[in-house]
């Protein structure tokens, strides 16, 4: 489907060209109800089931809005540096689309909550750079429509289309960058990093999901090129459908090569919506519009303004939480991590983890070992990342509780881990499940020993002689059949009392 | 006995209710064939419950009989305009684009109505969504003013009104945007009230002009309408909009009203709802209502809103804009009328195939107004400046209101005039909203009470009360004791 598009060598684009970047972030806010209505806020469910005459815009039907979403906002505004605004007011962006049950969008125009302010974003080398926050106000989600028949699953060429309006009404932050300049080969890094620490800031929120393959974290990036030349503003392109981290480092990447190849050849770059396709890392031009899209906005009128009083903003302050960056500085101080530990942890999005495991009870170490090494390696053989592996930081430690009370050798905790990765319950219920126990029954174990010594009789000879690194095949041996449930130090010790 | 029941007013039928005399069935009865009678000749309802309106009656009347406590107008028989959502029941604002659509929800007017009893016999004639001042826009025939069937009832609320002055319903709701409850009740000698807006919740009345709309009690007396104001008044949740403070206590004015005293009593005159356009009949009924009222013992003086002269313009331009927004959904996506869905059209021509059949000239004429207005580059011009005169218009209305404590005018030019004699001038038209439009501007209550008969043509006149936000009581003290120094001025021979 994807026509060839001519590229340019990246590192020719960067010698050439200053990219300048532009983030718009939409968040789906995981409160109760929806953002104007009473409706539950759920993901998925069946269709057209958490609805209401507000939200399938019906006639007469009017919104109300939700307090806990202006919570989230003012939340995410002082988190981001922003300034909270003392007045501002909901507007109409008015466009015809099947999914938006009242042909426009409730969102926040030229009045938004939160504006003015910065976040600071660390790059892989440690490399701290700050991304200007232009806005971040509310509106709300659409409805989804399955386009059913036709090649593209696109509306265009289907043979029918099914609406879900569940989405419809949920509440929405959307986070919008000042122009991102200056970061020129970095750019996709930028990019990526800029989405990492905003996903990390809201899960610390508590706001959002932030599942960006449920689409509770959705990212548009802008991206153009100045010629370094003229250091002339490029036009820009806006791609969406940039479903995860990667994706969103890999879509800036596209877009900066085609658009240098676009302007190479003589060529000026069209100003338009584009689509990444995960499965090609390319970006392909949207529907055309035949004009240009005049949004109409106005004041909504069924709706009172908002006015935050600066107690409730102080008062709302007092609620953020230790945030990302905070945390990281801490933790590095206390457990006295080098920067560059520090660094890899974050890279391999294992510090919360830890952080997470340390806090339900294990100990650091521990717990960096789990993750760093076993669970690190599990999930790169699933090809996920690690925070999607299906156990949680509880569990680790529960799993590492259960080694340090000696009920649990490391094999069989690693097999009751690999029992919570299969969906089989918690540690407990593997264990229980699958009969995972330490053999201490010594009388057991001499029994095992006994014969392990007599099946291998010329070890059992080299052991007598005082060749006591030979016990090493017999203590396998012993775990083996005992299916590792033993405890391995004790058979050593068996096995060197009876050819002692 | 049913010439009585059809003729007595909303307080007398409750009482009779109440007391045993008569059963709300019986009094429905009575009004359902009243509506049979004369319905083809007025075309005051689009849809007639009679089932639900004898359920309904039916259970009045146990409650009645089992001692229970009912509300004030509890078995009165009501008419309810066509822009109101009742669930299950067909709701069409008068408009073919939702035509068969059965509303899965009631309005919070429809239920605070069911609740206190009241018995809902269906649902009246307007014009297309509450656009227009006559009912002729309504995609399903003109209503007939009573008075006189050549000539149209007024607008929107055309069928509210009519039903009234026909004796189809003793009681009404209509919503008033730009005089849509007070017009109507002007031409056919009944009275209607818009409320300060927020007042009543929008909750459920289809949107024209969301920061205009106001609903509102009609009725042939003054004491009649302030009892449907008191249940369907009050903050609703469900309504951001709403003024989340006691109701005016309407009930208890209109009963003082009715001593006939105004002693001291502040009246101003707006001197911009005269001259030009005005029929001498509505004048000299004016002047008639202004002697009255000084009678009563009150001070009237004139008083000038200048920017009263930009109202008409300002509101024909905020009115479109909201509706260009509000009507949007009307996509033949979700619900109503769906036309050109063969399998070879895209969704876009659907929904352009439909909006084309489903809306009547004048509501595209507004769309296309509103969605001119809105556009970016004409933004500020239009949409910009009409904000700018509603602030003055409030503003003028502040001031009148330091030296006054009412204001009154002719609530409109004219006296009914013959349909179809304005159908093809809509600036005509829309002058017949002259006097009502600056307190849906402002948000601030008015109401219409009939000052007679013209002496030009015989046909009602309507006297408009205007209060400041919140003091609703005030004007229907006034008009409780005008009506009352007025006296009956007869009504229509069906
Ligand atoms: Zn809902």
């Amino acid at each position: 489907m994807t026509s060839l598009v001519e590229l340019m060598d990246y590192d020719e684009v960067v010698e050439k060209y200053d990219p300048v970047l532009g983030l718009e972030v939409h968040v789906e806010l995981h409160t109760n109800t929806k953002m104007f209505c009473g409706c539950a806020n759920v993901f998925g469910g069946e269709p057209n089931t958490n609805t209401c005459p507000t939200c399938l815009g019906l006639p007469g039907s009017l919104p109300v809005v939700n307090g806990k979403a202006v919570e989230s906002a003012i939340r995410i505004g002082l988190a981001l540096n922003c300034e909270i605004a003392d007045w501002c007011r909901f507007a109409r962006k008015n466009y015809f689309y099947p999914d938006m049950p009242k042909n426009f969008q409730t969102s926040q125009y030229d009045e938004p909550i939160a504006f003015n302010g910065w976040l600071d974003v660390t790059l892989d080398d440690g490399e701290v750079i700050r991304v200007e926050i232009e806005r971040a106000h509310m509106e709300e989600d659409t409805g989804k429509s399955l386009h059913v028949g036709g090649a593209t699953g696109r509306i265009h060429g289907a043979e029918h289309s099914l609406l879900d309006y569940n989405r419809a009404g949920v509440p929405l932050i959307e986070i919008v960058t000042k122009m991102i300049p200056g970061t020129g080969k970095r750019a996709p890094e930028v990019a990526r990093a800029y989405v990492t620490a905003l996903r990390d800031l809201l899960k610390a929120l508590d706001v959002s999901d932030v599942r960006m393959d449920q689409g509770s974290l959705r990212c548009d990036a802008n991206v153009s090129l100045s010629p370094k030349t003229t250091g002339e503003l490029g036009t820009r392109t806006e791609t969406k459908n940039v479903n995860s981290l990667r994706s969103v480092e890999r879509a800036v990447r596209f877009e900066m090569t085609r658009q240098a190849a676009v302007l190479e050849s003589g060529g000026s770059v069209t100003q338009e919506t584009r689509h990444f396709d995960e499965s090609s890392g390319s970006t392909s031009p949207g529907r055309k519009k035949e004009t240009a899209e005049d949004y109409r906005y106005f004041p909504e009128p069924d709706l009172v303004p908002i006015a935050p009083s600066r107690e409730w903003v102080e008062e709302l302050r007092g609620t953020l939480p230790e945030l990302p960056w905070e945390r990281r500085a801490r933790i590095q101080k206390e457990w006295n991590l080098t920067d560059e530990v520090l660094r890899d942890l974050v890279n391999a999005n294992a510090l919360d983890l830890i952080i997470a495991t340390v806090e339900a009870g294990a100990k650091p170490d521990e717990a960096r070992s789990w993750w760093v090494s076993y669970l690190a390696q599990q999930a790169n053989a699933k090809g996920i990342e690690l925070t999607d592996l299906a156990i949680t930081p509880a569990q680790v430690a529960r799993v590492v509780e259960l080694v340090n009370s000696g009920a649990l050798t490391n094999k069989l905790a690693r097999e009751a881990v690999n029992g919570v990765l299969e969906g089989e319950g918690s540690p407990d219920d593997v264990v229980e499940k699958r009969g995972l126990k330490v053999v201490s029954d010594d009388s057991a174990l001499e029994k095992a020993v006994d014969e392990a010594l007599a099946a291998q009789p010329d070890v059992a000879q080299k052991i007598r002689d005082g060749k006591i690194q030979a016990a090493g095949a017999i203590v396998g041996a012993v775990m083996k059949a005992t299916k590792g449930q033993a405890d391995a130090a004790r058979v050593r010790e068996i096995v060197v009392a009876r050819c002692s | 006995m049913t010439n009585d029941l059809i003729h007595a007013t909303a307080a007398e039928l409750a009482a009779k209710i109440h007391s045993g005399e008569v059963s709300s069935v019986e009094v429905t009865q009575a009004h359902l064939d009243r509506i049979a009678a004369t319905d083809e000749r007025v075309n005051a309802f689009l849809h007639v419950d009679t089932e639900g309106a004898l359920a309904q009656a039916r259970k009045v009347d146990e409650d009645v009989k089992a001692g229970k406590q009912v509300g004030p107008l509890a078995g009165v028989p009501l008419a309810l305009k066509d822009v109101m959502t009742t669930e299950g029941v067909p709701t069409t604002v008068g408009s073919k684009i939702l035509e068969g659509w059965l509303p899965p929800y009631d309005a919070t007017v429809t239920r605070k109505l069911k609740e206190a009893g009241v018995v809902i016999l269906g649902k009246t004639n307007m014009d297309e969504f509450a656009m227009g001042s006559s009912t002729e826009n309504s995609a399903y025939g003109p209503t007939h003013n009573p008075w006189d069937l050549d000539r149209i009832p007024g607008g929107s609320g055309g069928g509210s009104s009519a039903a009234l002055a026909a004796h189809q319903a003793p009681l009404a709701i209509g919503t008033d945007t730009g005089g849509s409850i007070r017009q109507p009740g002007a031409v056919t000698g009944t009275v209607g009230v818009k409320p300060t807006y927020g007042g009543v919740s929008r909750y459920g009345l289809v949107a024209f002009s969301s920061s205009l709309d106001q609903a509102g009690p009609c009725a042939r007396t003054v004491l009649d309408a302030a009892l449907l104001h008191e249940i369907i008044a009050g903050y609703d949740h469900m309504d951001s909009t709403s003024i989340n403070a006691p109701v005016p206590p309407v009930v208890a004015a209109a009963r003082e009203g009715l001593s006939g005293d105004l002693s001291g009593l502040r009246i101003g005159v707006v001197t911009q709802f005269s001259g030009e356009g005005y029929q001498q009949g509505v004048l000299r009924s004016f002047e008639a209502a202004v002697s009255q009222l000084k009678e009563l013992g009150a001070e009237i003086a004139d008083v000038s809103c200048p920017s009263f002269d930009y109202a008409l313009p300002a509101y024909y331009l905020i009115a479109p804009s909201e509706c260009s927004s509000n009507l949007a959904r009307f996509d033949a996506m979700r619900y109503g009328l769906r036309v050109g869905d063969d399998g070879t059209r895209s969704t876009e021509e659907v929904m352009s195939l439909t909006r084309e059949a489903g809306f009547g000239p004048e509501v595209k004429r507004r769309i296309m107004i509103g969605t001119y207005a809105l556009s970016s580059g004409y933004y500020d011009a239009y949409y910009g400046s009409a904000q700018k005169v509603r602030t003055l218009i409030t503003q003028d209305f502040a001031k009148a209101f330091e030296n006054f404590d009412v204001l009154i005018s002719p609530t409109t030019p004219t006296t009914a005039f013959k349909i179809g004699e304005r159908a093809n001038d809509p600036m005509a038209m829309y002058k017949a909203d002259l006097c009502t439009i600056p307190a849906n501007l402002a948000g601030t209550p008015a109401m219409s009470v009939p000052s007679g008969l013209s002496d030009e043509d015989g046909l009602p006149v309507g006297l408009q009360i205007m209060a400041p936000a919140l003091q609703d009581h005030r004007m229907y003290r006034v008009a409780a004791a005008y009506e009352a120094a007025r006296g009956a001025f007869g009504g229509p021979s069906l």
